[in-house]
């Protein structure tokens, strides 16, 4: 016991875990009390979903180290198989914990053999490159669940890429995939205890696989590919269990999303590329690599806009300075500099990139 | 004939797509940056024509001149303020994250001036229609100006990086920007001149959008921005004739596959090409392929 306690990892990952469930008993406590807005209230949820995209999608930039801009497709998928499923079942008596934990692993089923399909191909590129492709893969999946109709009756599913008079449904059928009008009426099942519960199983699948003889293969491959490859990494095998896992846990963060509001549709706000580029920044913003940091981010940067209602208007143009803003603080050379000078000045010790360094050696 | 008419259309859609895939290109090739940014500058060039000519009521040629001064000095101060303090950052994602956050803000900055209701822009260009074939083939004004003005941008555009000093200097400063120091060029001045041109390039493709197709809102930029990357990509990010030939290729296959195939599924479509073929030629049509060494 001695021995995990002095281990930094392990202590690291009980700081993570154990802050969230403090947060989580504070809510609690203040909802008890009748101290939270309603309007915080119906954050909670989106809340949860945006920290295990961001942390999702930071074991594919910071763990593995390639950029993808798709991730809001992968979620998309997510949420409209496990919502197609809640929805198809909804009528039943099955009970709604059982219900929605299926919903849940097919969710993450779905969206993690997307990611295994689409990796084959996509991890074959690099860089910028890479980014396309991925950006490209999540506006075909928007754009293809838009056209998409599927309803079911007596005789079995039907499928339409045109309209619901084609899908041929006797009587009695229901269509429960509309085209551009999504999914409604699904079951509302999401709540916060739910997403937080989410979240912990994410950080600890992902906080796992990083300290595991795997994580330290993927990490490897993200340091030198070349070398982790002459020293027998099998890289592809790495790199797709990376992208299957991410794409699966987005799949997650997609069924709760998804089952949060009772109507579901696949615009360019929640499922575009735009999406995937603010989960982008939640993952850079809090530091590229660091999943502590991207719950923080994602926590920040979703409130940010709310907090800042009171100005109206201008919410959003400040949420963009602040974003240029805390980037060049963040990244900057000079910024760096500079933080570490007045560190020095008052003796403070601001962990940055070279003190670790420093440390380190 | 409506092939035709189709096709024609495609190349000017390309054309706009080309001109705006320059910027990105060019960008590309010497800073190494995506910059997600590009898209908007098309919008702020749209807006400043809007205002100068349909609100000021002034002549379209001060409009245009007015656009491209605004986006070429907006390129530069944008370069400036968010780009170039992480050049040298240890994550090359700091700064495309940045242009993110530029991109936001000239998007509210135009929400809060201009509105998000659509706006009616009058089209710059007063050339008569031209029926070809009986009447059969009507090519617009707007479609001859637009084809007309890429190809004498990229001619220009050409010369100017082979004939001159400066063009001279941006081919150093892509190629190596330690050894281009040494030989005298100034590095952040260069640079700043890529912005400038890439910027302005994106001043007439916004006006030259918005002539042929009349709607302006402070989004109208993102979608072409992001087509326009791809069009970079498709025919090899930082190649100025890859990107003139990925943006007529991806303006034909887009107006081509909504006329035939279906409207709603052309973005899947075009987005499906471009996977295509960057997984036969991972580095797009005419990009370089550069094996990594030990």
């Amino acid at each position: 016991m001695k021995k995990l306690l002095n281990d930094k990892t392990f202590k690291n990952n009980m700081i993570t875990y154990g802050s969230i469930i403090i947060a989580y008993a504070v809510i609690q406590l203040l909802m008890a009390l009748g101290l939270v807005s309603s309007l915080f209230q119906g954050l909670l949820v989106p809340l949860c979903v945006y920290a295990i995209l961001a942390v999702s999608l930071n074991l594919v930039v910071g763990i593995l180290g390639e950029l993808s801009l798709g991730h809001a497709g992968f979620m998309c998928v997510g949420a409209f198989s496990g919502a197609f499923f809640s929805k198809c079942l909804a009528a039943t008596s099955m009970p709604t914990a059982l219900r929605f934990t299926i919903a849940i692993l097919i969710g993450a089923a779905v969206a993690g053999l997307f990611g295994f399909l689409i990796g084959i191909p996509v991890l074959r590129l690099k860089g910028d490159y890479l980014a396309i492709v991925t950006l490209a893969f999540g506006e075909i999946i928007k754009n293809i669940i838009n056209c998409l109709y599927i309803g079911f009756d007596e005789s079995g599913f039907h499928f339409s890429m045109e309209n619901t008079l084609a899908l041929n449904l006797s009587d009695t059928g229901t269509v429960v995939i509309k085209g551009a009008q999504g999914i409604t009426g699904t079951p509302t099942d999401s709540n916060f205890t739910v997403g937080v519960i989410l979240l912990m199983l994410t950080l600890f699948i992902v906080l796992n696989l990083i300290n595991s003889r795997d994580g330290r293969a993927i990490m490897a491959i993200r340091d030198n590919t070349i070398a982790a490859e002459s020293i027998g990494i099998n890289i592809t095998k790495y790199k797709l269990m990376a992208f299957t896992i991410s794409a699966a846990l987005a799949g997650v963060a997609g069924v709760l999303y998804g089952h949060n509001l009772s109507s579901l549709t696949a615009t360019p706000k929640n499922f575009g590329y735009n999406m995937s580029i603010m989960i982008l920044v939640f993952v850079v913003l809090g530091g590229i690599g660091h999943i502590r940091g991207s719950i923080i981010a994602a926590i920040i940067l979703t409130l940010l806009p709310e907090m800042l209602r009171g100005l109206q208007d201008y919410r959003m143009l400040i949420y963009a300075v602040v974003l240029i803003v805390m980037m060049l603080f963040n990244w900057a050379p000079a910024c760096i500099a500079w933080r570490e000078k007045l560190a020095a000045k008052y003796k403070l010790k601001f962990p940055t990139k070279k003190s670790a360094v420093k440390e380190a050696e | 004939m409506s092939f035709v008419q189709f096709l024609i259309s495609g190349i000017s859609l390309g054309s706009v797509y080309a001109l705006i895939a320059l910027g990105y290109t060019m960008v590309y090739g010497i800073a190494k940056m995506l910059n997600f940014a590009h898209g908007d500058v098309i919008m702020v060039g749209g807006f400043t024509t809007y205002t100068i000519c349909s609100t000021m009521g002034l002549h379209p040629v001060i409009g245009v001149l007015m656009a491209v001064a605004v986006c070429t000095l907006l390129g530069v101060i944008i370069e400036r303020i968010a780009y170039k303090p992480l050049r040298k950052a240890s994550s090359p994602l700091a700064v495309l994250i940045t242009a993110i956050g530029v991109s936001y803000l000239l998007q509210n900055l135009a929400l809060l001036i201009f509105g998000a209701d659509s706006k009616a822009f009058t089209s710059v260009i007063s050339l008569e229609d031209v029926a070809l074939a009986g009447g059969q083939l009507i090519i617009t004004g707007e479609t001859i100006v637009t084809i007309v003005c890429c190809i004498v941008i990229m001619i220009g555009l050409t010369l100017f990086i082979n004939k001159t000093k400066a063009g001279q200097a941006m081919l150093a400063v892509s190629e190596d920007k330690g050894a281009a120091q040494l030989m005298g060029i100034n590095v952040n001045a260069t640079i700043a001149l890529t912005f400038a041109i890439g910027s302005a390039l994106a001043a007439i493709a916004g006006i030259l959008l918005c002539s042929t197709y009349p709607s302006l809102t402070p989004y109208t930029g993102s979608m072409p921005g992001i087509k326009a990357f791809v069009a970079a990509v498709f025919g090899g990010i930082g190649s100025i004739p890859g990107a003139l030939i990925g943006g007529i290729l991806l303006g034909v296959i887009e107006i081509l596959s909504k006329a035939y195939i279906s409207s709603q599924l052309s973005d899947a479509i075009v987005f499906a090409v471009l996977i295509i073929v960057l997984l036969v030629k991972p580095t797009g049509l005419l990009g370089k392929n550069i094996q990594e060494k030990v």
